[in-house]
């Protein structure tokens, strides 16, 4: 019966998208490298955006600085390409003067964690709505292959020659730490339980994260010996995680070393714009001065 | 006989935040810092009265990221600091500028460097505001000297970043900021109040940045112009560009709008100046000593002038070139060790041009202006 559900669930998902729609074709080609997975997510995402029954006027896209940062570029909606580590502050504003906006931001690991590990903790603590995708490709890709906040510890990269020494973020705890309502974690590799992790995360109402494995092979591939594009996904992304659901019902040792994908924390509490209306009503009690 | 209207005694920092209010701010990011707190506090109770929003970031550079924000979203937006705060929004600001986002920025400045004396009184950020976010990019900055001016050069900050799609920096120091003086807050439409122009044209048709107009009009979010906005160097529709020559007349536009129309933007009171030997040129609290000054110097038959720049941003050249024509030597006071002195010695070559500084937290006083001017004696 559930195995029936499920099939049924993928054949709808597997219907021909035509993702022109939602594109800035005359903005193409893009500027992401042979074998990233930043477009694998992107068309993950837009179908998500599609079923969540959003027009493109009521969707504002804002990113920071970084290879995911350049997402917003590509798509037809209202559109901010900002500064480096700042997108959650920039979309704080548009969302707080625009209540009636989904905002979607798309961020790197160093974007957001790094540079703008300040705003990204404080974003999920007021729990405004919007949509979080941190683009996790542990590496800064855009300045030409520097360790970010999610490089694993031994990692090789042009500015840890002897290997990292630095542990890294767990984005997802992070954001639950702070008080992200939802949290979820997603791969390149996995495009249809991205999807649909990504409808959830857009559907949420308040701070929603995601955060996306997601593989640089130019960057991050080569300093670390990885042969190809499709290796690094099926070693970083596909063998090194594990369903959340399936990893509950295994034994530790084989969960291991594994991060967990899907939705993660999934809780209700009164979302920022909507406890600013009831300050408005408790101004508004006060009387005029 | 209309009712003469009540005057109400107001703080600087109160007068700025209903000024803003008045020129139709309806959204406020910041972040505490002393000496302009008071601006955030008035706002926070205000703002929710009236339809408008406040909130109080994480910090410095997270204020004004969220004022640009909603700014763009269609909301006339403000965020107040102080010399630490202030640098920190540098890049915001350069941001603000690129992307031609209207917003006004007021620094209620303090003693530096770095956390300096926060309570006391400074000039040192003149050369800041100029000059502090990187690469070439306009500014406009008002140095109001009075609480009432405060309401009034608020508006007209207001009015300026909308008119021209560019932030606005109101700088005065902490001694206007926290002095208490009876104002009068004007009728509605006493005042001019300005609001950005919006596109009139088909969606598909509109170039944020078409260097064809010196000030492109301005969509906002969720209105159906789902248009680009973007900190690098970029193309009429708002889209990065490597191209030479997009990129350079793209800056030069930006250069280019404001220096247009200065004579727009520039103010300037004057006091005596008309057969003035001697001009004081002085901004904010110290041009209300300087005021003193001359007069105590007229009194001795000295022939004084005031000249006092309400736009120290572009700085009012032609005014000052004018002021001086009779005169024989110009004094700048300014509580910082000579920054706008410089400006003036720029642009009254040949001109004997004394700066008097004070860096101590205290005032410059009328006895320390008038010492200077009795030399022309």
């Amino acid at each position: 019966m559930s195995t029936g559900a499920a099939t049924a669930k993928k054949q709808k998902l597997s219907v021909p998208f035509d993702y022109n729609k939602y594109i800035r074709k005359n903005k193409l080609p893009h500027i992401w490298c042979p074998g990233c997975g930043h477009g694998i997510v992107l068309k993950s995402l837009l179908r998500a955006i599609d079923k969540s029954g959003l027009t493109k006027d009521q969707i504002c896209m804002v990113s920071g600085i970084g290879c995911s940062s350049r997402t917003p570029g590509y798509v037809d909606f209202n559109t901010m390409h900002t500064l480096h580590g700042r997108a959650l502050s920039y979309a704080t504003g548009v969302k707080l003067a625009k209540p009636e906006l989904k905002i979607i931001v798309t961020t790197g690991d160093g974007d957001a964690l790094a540079i703008g590990g300040n705003h990204f903790i404080h974003t999920c603590r007021r729990n405004i709505d919007m949509t979080i995708l941190v683009y996790s490709n542990a590496i800064y890709g855009m300045t030409g292959g520097q360790f970010s906040p999610t490089t694993p510890q031994g990692s090789m990269s042009t500015t840890s020659r002897y290997g990292n020494i630095e542990p890294s973020f767990d984005c997802c705890e992070l954001a639950k730490a702070a008080g992200a309502t939802f949290v979820a974690r997603g791969t390149a590799y996995h495009t249809q339980e991205l999807e649909r992790t990504l409808i959830e995360a857009v559907r949420h109402k308040g701070t929603a994260v995601v955060e996306i494995l997601d593989s640089c092979p130019i960057y991050f591939g080569r300093q670390n010996k990885y042969k190809s594009a499709s290796q690094m996904m099926e070693q970083i992304e596909k063998d090194g995680t594990i369903p959340a659901a399936q990893a509950e019902k295994l034994p530790p040792e084989e969960v291991k070393g594994k991060l967990l994908r899907g939705i993660l924390h999934r809780v209700e509490r009164p979302e920022y714009c909507e406890q600013y209306l009831k300050l408005v009503e408790k101004a508004l009690g006060k009387g005029n001065e | 006989m209309a009712a003469r209207k009540a005057k109400k005694l107001m703080q600087g920092n109160e007068s700025c935040f209903e000024g803003a209010i008045y020129a139709g701010c309806r959204f406020y990011a910041g972040y505490p810092i002393t000496p302009s707190t008071e601006i955030a506090e008035g706002l926070s109770r205000r703002l929710p009265q009236i339809g408008g929003k406040f909130i109080q970031m994480e910090d410095e550079i997270a204020s004004i990221a969220a004022v640009v924000g909603a700014s763009l979203a269609g909301l006339k937006s403000m965020t107040a600091t102080s010399g630490p705060g202030f640098s920190l929004k540098q890049e915001g600001l350069g941001y603000a500028c690129m992307a031609e986002v209207p917003c006004v920025i007021v620094n209620v400045m303090r003693g530096g460097p770095s956390t300096g004396y926060p309570t006391g009184p400074s000039q040192s950020d003149v050369m800041q505001a100029k000059w502090g976010t990187h690469g070439d990019h306009p500014v406009v900055a008002l140095t109001p000297a009075y609480v009432q001016e405060i309401f009034s050069e608020t508006v007209r900050a207001f009015n300026i970043a909308e008119k021209y799609r560019t932030p606005v920096i109101i700088l005065y120091d902490e001694i206007v900021g926290h002095m208490r003086e009876p104002i009068i807050i004007p009728e509605p439409g006493e005042l001019e109040v300005i609001d950005r122009e919006k596109p009139t044209c088909p969606p598909e048709d509109y170039l944020p940045y078409d260097r064809r107009l010196e000030v492109p009009p301005l969509a906002a979010f969720g209105e159906g112009y789902r248009f680009h906005v973007t900190g690098l160097n970029h193309k009429d529709d708002g889209f990065p560009t490597n191209d030479s020559k997009t990129i350079e007349e793209g800056v030069k536009r930006l250069i280019r709008k404001i220096d247009n129309n200065r004579e727009s933007i520039w103010k300037n009171d004057g006091y005596y100046l008309d057969d003035a030997e001697v001009v004081v040129f002085a901004y904010g609290s110290t041009a209300r000593s300087a005021r003193r000054s001359v007069r105590m110097a007229r009194e001795k038959g000295i022939k004084a002038g005031l000249f006092r720049p309400l736009t120290i941003w572009p700085f009012p050249d032609k005014a000052l070139k004018e002021a001086v024509k009779k005169a024989r030597g110009v004094i700048v006071p300014e509580m910082n060790l000579g920054q706008i002195v410089l400006e003036v010695e720029r642009n009254c070559p040949g001109m004997a041009v004394t700066g008097i500084h004070r860096v101590d937290g205290e005032p410059i006083n009328p006895k320390q202006i008038l010492d200077a001017i009795e030399k022309y004696r």
